[in-house]
């Protein structure tokens, strides 16, 4: 059996079951007696547990159940109480933003304000699970890269259901909670603004997120390509000569003339994976705000290439031919 | 490496097993024509297996021989002959047998007449109909932008039915009414056919050929102009009503619009034209012919607001682009109304998109409308 062929792990990685390291004064205990869990040890680390609630994780549950409450009630309500239909149609449901004619004054509670609750406690829940990973980097003394990155897609998230939405004056312009229906205002967006697809920002986002793909594959090719080689002590071999990750630098300075080390590459993948929602972000905040038509935008500024016409013309513009209509 | 293909194995049987539990997928090979520039995606997509039953699907009967001009008028000898009258006696019966043939072909000419005075208007179904052969008249002496030479007959939507089988009722209300605590929907997020099971408002008809209501929702100018206030909401409205037109006619986006640009006119196909003369049509017929007659159906004809069925593309198109394929049967009906010929030549002229086939292209001189400068230099 060829062992780059398997899904999982070479290794079980057991050490003696144990809780960590002492918490800071003032933290709240770890939860749950730690077990070991043979299948997680194919995919991961065998241990499972102690988990750290707290007080920011219990409130992030909470808000983020009210929020999930909020919606699910109100999707079970659209279908009259039938259990039946409420499965059968999930996909389809919604909670709806209000319409626009209440911009952003608060509207009637089965108008859109249900949708205003339930953006407003899922924002709470986003940002206290926010609070709770970037706390517990401190307690463990680690830098809070992973808090930075997960603020990349809440400034994304909040753009489409909060920033954008006051910047054009009404509620109406976000988006609803619901599996299709936020696909369907997906493509309305797009086609409403002349096509996304001509906007820089989301060019720049595309091009990270697919960035990010490639370098995800580059990075997990190359460390279990070399994993015979003890590739998985990353940083402390990356000086040493014969080492997995010389080997893999080698590889890649032969293939491409230039390679990431160790402790780039990680760089690289984490820049890349935060850039998608932050150019996202601003495109979506330009779109509507600052321009109207992007396919338009486009080939005011030599960005679109122009297609032979067709020679087709707005009926609308010229007089009704067919008659006395 | 063996718990990796069971895994892969279960996966895929798993989704063949989805796709065959649930409706709406084609199995390949699936057939496409080019029909706009190179690299725009503007192809028409057919299945052949399916082409196959919809084109079956459309009979056209034949006509029986047109009988002479001349003679004594339907209006000299019959009574409350209101709109035929002019017509000769011979083509008025062969009408009145065709319509028969058309409409009611079991219940005969009671469906529409008292047969012990075949001139009163006593039956609801005359009245109807009398305002149907208006309204037939109408589309081809006036709606030639839209129907072209082919004309309609009554025949284009009911094809033996009483009632055409494909037409709209206004929404029930209380799909977009405000009632209760929660679990308003705003008319959408059903998995509704008239919009292709998106989750796209259910009644894309009410507001747009029924309505007037602004179907153009893109901005038409690249930065905002302070009057270009189309919402979000709206163009959901737009897209659905574009879906039903899509279903109705059994065609692409492509088939009109150039999808990097919905909008913009001069990259569309001349199809896109004749559809807006189309929507301008099923308005007005809606408006001028349609509705006023809700007053005359009987309950069960009527839909949840109190209005009888109404016209939208399916009506007639019944999933072919063009109606009983684009075979015209009003020649052999002249009293039905002359569809104009004076403007059309445009339209057709236009069909000759440039389509730049060869895959080749490298050699070979692409076929281009206009060159802009921009576009030279890059060469």
């Amino acid at each position: 059996m060829a062992e780059y062929q398997n899904i999982f792990t070479r290794a079980q990685v057991r050490f003696p079951l144990h809780d960590g390291v002492p918490l800071p004064a003032g933290n709240e205990a770890r939860i749950g007696k730690p077990v070991f869990a043979y299948w997680l040890g194919r995919i991961g680390d065998a241990q499972l547990g102690p988990i750290y609630l707290g007080w920011y994780g219990f409130a992030a549950l909470l808000s983020g159940f009210i929020a999930i409450e909020i919606i699910g009630l109100n999707m079970w309500a659209s279908v009259g109480w039938d259990p039946i239909e409420f499965v059968r149609q999930l996909p389809w449901l919604a909670l709806e933003p209000p319409p626009a004619e209440y911009g952003l004054s608060l509207p009637p509670l089965n108008e859109g304000g249900w949708w205003l609750l339930a953006g407003f406690f899922l924002t709470l829940s986003i940002f206290l699970w926010w609070m709770r990973i970037y706390t517990r980097a401190r307690a463990l003394g680690l830098g809070t890269h992973v808090a930075w990155a997960f603020a990349a897609a809440i400034w994304l998230y909040l753009v489409l259901g909060f920033i954008r939405p006051i910047a054009m004056g009404s509620w109406s312009e976000a988006v609803p909670f619901g599996i299709f229906p936020h696909l369907d205002w997906t493509a309305a967006f797009s086609i409403r603004y002349g096509n996304l697809f001509y906007n820089p920002f989301h060019m720049l986002s595309i091009a990270f997120l697919y960035g990010s793909v490639l370098l995800f594959a580059m990075h997990g090719g190359t460390v279990m390509a070399t994993a015979r080689y003890g590739s998985e002590r990353e940083v402390e071999q990356a000086w040493d000569r014969g080492t997995a990750y010389e080997r893999s630098g080698l590889f890649w300075r032969w293939t491409m003339g230039f390679c990431a080390n160790a402790e780039s590459i990680h760089r690289w993948a984490w820049w890349f994976a935060v850039l998608v929602p932050l150019t996202g972000g601003i495109g979506i905040l330009l779109t509507g705000t600052v321009v109207d038509n992007w396919y338009l935008w486009g080939m005011k500024h030599g960005l679109v290439p122009p297609y032979p016409e067709t020679g087709v013309a707005d009926p609308a513009a010229m007089p009704m031919q067919g008659g006395s209509q | 490496m063996k718990i990796a293909a069971w895994l892969f194995g279960v996966i895929f049987a798993a989704l063949t097993a989805f796709m065959l539990l649930t409706a709406g997928w084609e199995r390949p090979p699936i057939d496409s024509q080019q029909t706009g520039y190179r690299g725009t995606g503007m192809v028409d997509v057919i299945n052949p297996r399916m082409e196959a039953e919809l084109q079956s699907a459309q009979v056209v009967p034949e006509p029986t021989p047109l009988p002479p001009a001349a003679g004594p008028t339907a209006g000299d000898i019959y009574q409350n002959v209101q709109v035929l009258d002019d017509l000769s006696i011979a083509r008025f019966t062969r009408l009145m047998q065709a319509i028969t043939e058309w409409v009611s072909p079991e219940q005969g000419c009671a469906y529409c007449h008292n047969l012990n005075n075949l001139a009163e208007d006593s039956v609801y179904t005359k009245v109807v109909a009398r305002r149907m052969l208006q309204m037939t008249q109408n589309i081809n002496n006036e709606w030639g932008d839209h129907v072209q030479q082919t004309g309609v007959t009554c025949y284009t939507c009911h094809r033996g039915e009483n009632v055409p089988q494909y037409g709209w009722f206004n929404s029930d209300p209380a799909a977009k009414a405000v009632g209760g605590m929660a679990g308003w929907r705003n008319g959408q997020n059903r998995a509704s056919p008239e919009v292709g099971l998106t989750s796209l408002p259910e009644d894309p008809y009410t507001s747009y050929i029924d309505g007037d209501e602004d179907i153009r929702v893109i901005g038409s100018t690249a930065l905002p102009d302070g009057d270009s206030r189309a919402t979000i909401q709206s163009t959901e409205g737009t897209y659905a009503l574009m879906i039903h037109m899509s279903e109705a006619l059994g065609v692409n986006c492509t088939y009109c619009h150039n999808s990097r640009g919905f909008s913009v006119w001069n990259e569309s196909t001349p199809q896109r034209a004749m559809s807006w003369y189309g929507l301008e049509m099923a308005r007005t017929l809606n408006n001028d012919y349609v509705s006023p007659l809700s007053e005359v159906l009987p309950a069960h004809r009527l839909g949840p607001t109190g209005q009888g069925l109404k016209i939208n593309c399916t009506t007639c198109h019944q999933g072919v682009n063009k109606p009983l394929n684009g075979v015209s049967m009003v020649d052999g009906f002249p009293s039905l109304g002359k569809p104009s010929s004076n403007e059309t030549e445009s339209v057709a002229e236009l069909s000759e998109v440039p389509v730049d086939n060869s895959s080749a292209a490298a050699g070979a001189q692409p076929v281009r409308g206009q060159v802009s400068s921009r576009d030279s230099a890059l060469e």
